[in-house]
């Protein structure tokens, strides 16, 4: 188990579940990225500009600490071709599904939404199965 | 500047801190997590159920106030588009190591790995109009 960092995960989770929590209980809204993104990509009236307020303290947020502790961007190791490939199915995915890791495995399985339950360990199980398999080809994971 | 607007900006702040301070803002954290084979590293495990945790009571108060009961299994449609969606979503997941919230974070930085992933995200979400949220 290396690399296991307990605090800081349980740290930024709590965060995570924080932000979210705010969101909800003061707009009403999920904090569910791919939806959120969504909705700037494809702009409904009048329903865009909370999302452009997140994404903006997204980058504001990570800014910050990116000046504050700088640390280099260390990308999964594919060529650009197939992180892009990556990209599209994680936008295609996410937008097809309704959800993601925010959406799906916090915001739904908190609220006890079956379909959450059952799109986290869907896309969870897809990931391991897809590295695995990365790994017994030869390609490192 | 409207309330939800501010409140949104200070989610978003609070959120892209819970990611860095997690690590999650880099794919090592997710690849390691579901590289089960590999040196296994169950932090993000731990990010999502603290998550969870912090919410959860939020959601069920939520839903007391909307007049429907806290603690119940919400069904609804397990369909083609939810599981296809998953299996997508997860495959582009194990590929790059970065979902949505995580991969927005990653631009800062400027890496051209990061920002090609970002924009074939976008591109990606393109066919699916913007629903409520």
């Amino acid at each position: 188990m290396s690399g296991f960092t307990p605090w800081s995960a349980l740290a930024g989770g709590a965060l995570i579940g924080l932000s979210a929590s705010v969101l909800l209980v003061f707009t009403g809204r999920i904090a569910g990225i791919s939806g959120i993104v969504g909705g700037l990509v494809r702009p409904r009236r009048g329903d865009w500009s909370w999302r452009a307020w997140f994404v903006a303290g997204l980058l504001v947020g990570a800014g910050a600490l990116a000046l504050a502790m700088p640390r280099p961007f260390i990308p999964a190791p594919r060529s650009l071709g197939t992180l892009a490939i990556a990209g599209l199915l994680v936008g295609f995915g996410t937008r097809l599904g309704n959800g993601c890791t925010s959406g799906h495995a916090v915001c739904g399985v908190a609220r006890v939404s079956e379909r959450s339950f059952v799109a986290t360990f869907t896309f969870v199980a897809t990931a391991v199965v897809t590295v695995t398999a990365l790994r017994l080809l030869g390609g490192a994971p | 500047m409207k309330a939800t607007n501010a409140i949104s900006f200070v989610a978003g702040v609070v959120f892209a801190i819970g990611l860095v301070v997690a690590g999650i803002n880099q794919p090592a954290k997710v690849l390691n997590f579901v590289d089960v084979l590999g040196d296994w590293d169950p932090s993000l495990g731990v990010v999502m159920l603290a998550a969870v945790a912090v919410i959860h009571p939020f959601h069920r108060w939520n839903q007391r106030r909307a007049g429907t009961p806290g603690f119940r299994i919400k069904r609804g449609p397990i369909d083609w588009k939810l599981l296809l969606g998953a299996v997508v979503f997860g495959i582009g997941w194990g590929l790059g190591g970065l979902c949505p919230g995580p991969s927005v974070v990653s631009i800062v930085s400027g890496a051209p790995a990061a920002l090609v992933l970002f924009g074939a995200m976008l591109v990606g979400m393109t066919p699916f109009p913007g629903s409520a949220s």
